[in-house]
């Protein structure tokens, strides 16, 4: 039987200290560890997107990361992108241009775009199905979804705001219910 | 015949729809997020064999693993009893075998345990003996006389009888109008083909889940992912014996469906693992198993004839449908009949079809189930004609195209049709009038019908004392019908759409309703809207008129607002009456539930240009048009996303979609990797055409409209193919190696 391990990471903003096991996947320390279930499991095999987030500034696909991975590095959920109040333009664009139907797909798409406007303010339309190709979508055709990107080109409403951390009573319960390890926040 | 209601202004519009917010922010509620205190883990042990008998299971090992609270088979079900006992044990070895595996992933065994990885270690140590038999993959070898048997009590059904004999052909019918030989006699040109095509998934991105509780005093509560409450009801109720109402079934945000979450596949297994283990337990599927052990489309093979006359009017049509059920009889091999030639008004004709048993997953609906291999080669056949006799492909179907009133070859009589309006407006498309230039290019067209449904839909509307409505439906959003159901209930009261808020009920609290499939929620859900709203209204009038003292007949309601004409004292706005119903007798609740016995069918055009690379055979969709009659779109832009959407899936049947099997009957291709669906990079921006022939039988003129767009992609791209390079491929789906194959090249 495997130990777990301590894992240190800032989690969307937030200094985030969980414990994983050492073969568990960041998507599954995120949803079965931390509560944040926006990331989702659509394939387990890095084939479907559906559970993107951010790792340094790079898109990953978070079934494809081990949890003790990200010791010491900065991860962004969807859940980080915005509260309730302040949407980004990205997500409201989405919402505007119906970029969606069953939503599985959404907040690895969303990340995926904001990984491709945070490098690339202003892409083509091909550069944005380029970048998109890695996130499956079963339900729009993509059509809804490229446009809705491409509403938020050129530049100046691109970066999405890094918003406050949302979730931290729901992490902290979760923490609290695994009952090893303390939610530290960052100073 | 009800009166359309015209000078909408709900309906028609674009609202952002009222779960967007939920989903973009990561919020939205799926049953793979369900959490319950003390929850254990479920799998499911598979086969390893497309075809074996059971020698034996010993769960003895699992069930002393440490971590491990419960193993369940097939003799955990209550006992079989009754009329119906074969029948009751074909729909019991699908959820957990008994005596016999029919197709690799077939469900044995299921474990509770506390941690994913107890689970797979539980199931490692379950034993099971096999005498593993030879398995029938190919549906054409599976007719024949000395094929290996799936069920040794199955015969033919077909409308001479029954047979004698065991066999794999569940059933055989054949339809025939006026005189086929006649009609081809007197064609000028006669184009007969052969087609295959191979299973295909629908590929919904959210896996089945399901979490089970039970209560102290017998009652179950599922958490689910499905199309239909109360279809996984009667499913968990019939397998193990329990009344409807100890069942309740939670709908959750449903993360893609397409048909595929009309069958139910682990709510039995996960109910029965609850109880066992005393715990709540939640069981998802891997991707893997969502490919190998939920309902895929058929694979089939068809062979279709049809003639026509020089001046291009078709005399005759023949087609041979055999579509492959999978383990268990039931394919959609009706529908695909039904749908293939019913565009056309051909006066002689024969419809064939066979349902047959194979060694693979179980076949379930795929959005027009069985229809979009029908439509494909129907519509490929149509193509060749008009190209031999010279017509342009749109000039024939319109030529030939069905009417008021017309009866197709299995008889349907079509009603209040939008066939000509359809190909009409495709014929003046932006995309088709503008001429398609250069090498290795080239255009094609698809035209299909589906029929749609109606069926049982609930909706309760409770009017609160502010003013606001809360309405709760039995179906399923499975496309943003919270909204389009709410926008049809708000039009009818006349409210604006945000004092209107639709949920869905479990079904403990709203009363039952069919499931979300057959294009039928935002036209049958919406009929139940509108009554719910009607007897809100009267229910409104009757308070109105008690307050006032006068007769209710008096009370007159009309945009929002309740009066007595002629007298200005007596108007109350519907938020100022809604304020004194507390006081005046307690809230307002209208209810409608209604069966849809009409529903109107609709026609779909697409025009698709290709580029095809002579060398490589690799195929580029250049533009993509879908033109489709939606009788009324409640809300455009989720009608345009159905239609994108439908497209995009049938893109994916024409180019890329297929299950792989070796001799065996082992999926060889149960991945996202190896079974390719199309990314952003595959389709280009989707262009739509909604043309509105209103439905007379719906209160705004709906028609369904979300599975018609899948069925006419794969006819549309072959002939965009053919006409690129030359290359008329008949199986799908149409690879570069197909072309290339095709051209003589490889």
């Amino acid at each position: 039987m495997t130990h777990k391990q301590i894992v240190t990471a800032t989690i969307n903003g937030e200094l985030t200290e969980f414990l994983c096991e050492p073969h568990q996947s960041l998507l599954s320390c995120l949803r079965d560890v931390l509560s944040l279930t926006g990331a989702k499991e659509g394939c387990n095999d890095g084939n479907c997107g559906a559970c993107s987030v951010i790792l340094d500034g790079r898109l990953v696909n978070s079934c494809l990361v081990l949890g003790v991975e990200i010791e010491g590095r900065e991860v962004t959920t969807v859940e980080g992108l915005a509260g309730w109040q302040a949407l980004t333009p990205l997500q409201e664009a989405f919402v505007a241009y119906d970029a969606l139907q069953c939503g599985y797909c959404t907040p690895g798409m969303l990340m995926a775009a904001k990984s491709l406007l945070d490098r690339h303010p202003n892409p083509t339309d091909g550069e944005i199905r380029a970048w998109l190709a890695g996130n499956l979508c079963r339900c729009t055709g993509y059509d809804k979804i490229i446009r809705a990107v491409r509403a938020v080109v050129p530049g100046t409403a691109v970066a999405p705001k890094t918003a406050e951390a949302p979730e931290t009573a729901d992490v902290l319960q979760t923490v609290l219910e695994t009952a090893s390890v303390d939610q530290v926040k960052e100073a | 015949m009800v009166e359309i209601k015209q000078n909408l202004i709900v309906v028609g519009s674009r609202p952002a729809r009222v779960d967007a917010v939920d989903k973009v922010i990561g919020r939205a509620s799926y049953a793979t997020d369900v959490r319950l205190p003390g929850m254990l883990v479920g799998r499911v042990l598979r086969s390893p064999y497309a075809h074996a008998r059971i020698l034996s299971i010993d769960t003895g090992r699992a069930e002393k693993l440490p971590g491990v609270y419960g193993v369940v088979t097939a003799a955990d079900l209550p006992p079989l009893e009754g009329d119906d006992a074969v029948g009751e044990k074909a729909f019991r070895d699908r959820e957990l075998a008994s005596d016999k595996v029919l197709y690799v992933g077939h469900p044995i065994a299921a474990v509770a345990a506390r941690t994913p990885e107890i689970a797979q270690e539980a199931l490692d140590l379950i034993r099971v003996e096999y005498d593993v038999l030879t398995p029938v993959v190919d549906v054409l070898a599976a007719m024949k006389a000395d094929a290996p048997i799936l069920h040794h009590d199955m015969r033919t059904r077909s409308l001479a009888g029954t047979g004698e004999k065991p066999t794999n052909v569940a059933a055989h019918f054949e339809q025939v109008k006026g005189d086929p030989g006649q009609g081809f006699a007197e064609a000028d040109v006669i184009v007969d083909r052969e087609f295959r095509n191979p299973m295909v998934h629908q590929c919904y991105l959210e896996p089945h889940s399901s979490t089970a509780v039970w209560s102290d005093n017998g009652g179950l509560t599922l958490y689910v992912t499905t199309q239909g409450t109360f279809s996984v009801r009667s499913h968990v109720v019939r397998l193990l014996r329990l009344s409807m109402s100890q069942v309740k079934v939670v709908p959750m945000e449903v993360g893609g469906a397409f048909g595929g979450k009309n069958s139910s596949y682990v709510d039995g297994v996960a109910a029965m693992l609850a109880r066992k283990a005393r715990r709540p337990v939640k069981v998802t599927m891997s991707r893997p198993e969502t490919f190998m052990a939920t309902g895929p489309n058929s694979g089939s093979v068809l062979r279709v004839k049809m003639g026509a006359t020089r001046d291009g009017h078709l005399t005759a049509a023949e087609a041979t449908l055999i579509y492959e059920a999978g383990a268990y009889p039931g394919s959609p091999v009706g529908s695909g009949s039904h749908v293939m030639f019913a565009p056309y008004q051909i006066p002689n004709g024969r419809l064939e079809g066979y349902d047959v048993v194979v060694n693979k997953p179980v076949v379930s609906s795929y959005r027009a189930p069985g229809a979009t291999q029908a439509c494909f080669v129907a519509e490929q056949v149509i193509n060749e004609l008009a190209g031999t006799l010279g017509f342009d492909p749109i000039e024939f179907r319109l030529l030939n195209s069905v009417k008021e009133g017309s009866e197709t070859v299995d008889g349907t009589v079509h009603r209040h049709i939008g066939a000509i309006e359809v190909l009409q407006a495709a014929k003046a498309s932006p995309h088709y009038t503008t001429p398609l230039e250069g090498p290795n290019r080239g255009r094609g067209v698809g035209h299909a019908f589906w029929g749609n449904w109606g069926a049982c839909s609930s909706v309760t509307m409770t009017v609160n004392s502010d003013g606001t409505v809360s309405m709760v439906m039995g179906s399923v959003d499975i496309t943003g019908t919270r909204t389009s159901i709410a926008m049809q209930a708000a039009e009818t009261l006349g409210l604006p759409l945000d004092r209107v808020k639709c949920t869905m009920g479990d079904t403990d609290s709203i009363g039952y309703s069919d499931t979300s499939g057959g294009s039928r929620t935002t036209v049958a859900t919406g009929h139940a809207a509108v009554k719910a709203a009607h007897d809100v209204i009267d229910k409104m009038r009757e308070r109105a008129a008690q307050i006032w003292e006068v007769d209710v007949q008096a009370v007159v309601f009309d945009a929002g607002i309740f009066h007595v004409p002629d007298d200005l004292d007596k108007t109350l706005s519907f938020q100022a009456l809604a304020e004194l119903l507390p006081r005046t007798g307690n809230v307002v609740i209208g209810v409608g539930n209604v069966d849809v016995a009409d529903w109107g069918s609709c026609f779909g055009t697409h025009i698709a240009d290709v580029e095809v690379d002579p060398e490589t055979g690799k195929v580029t969709l250049l533009r993509y048009t879908v033109v489709q009659d939606v009788g009324k779109a409640i809300h455009p832009m989720q009608v345009e996303g159905q239609l994108q959407g439908g497209a995009t899936q049938g893109i994916g049947w024409a180019l890329y979609e297929g299950y792989e099997f070796d001799a065996a009957g082992q999926m060889l291709n149960p991945t996202l990797l190896d079974y390719k669906i199309p990314t952003a990079l595959d389709v280009p921006d989707i262009e739509t055409i909604l043309v509105e022939v209103p439905y007379p039988h719906h209160p705004f003129g709906a028609r369904g409209v979300g599975e018609n767009p899948i069925m006419p992609p794969p006819a549309a791209i072959a002939e965009a193919i053919y006409q690129a390079v030359g290359a008329r491929v008949c199986d799908l789906p149409i690879t570069p190696a197909r072309i290339l194959e095709t051209l003589g090249i490889i």
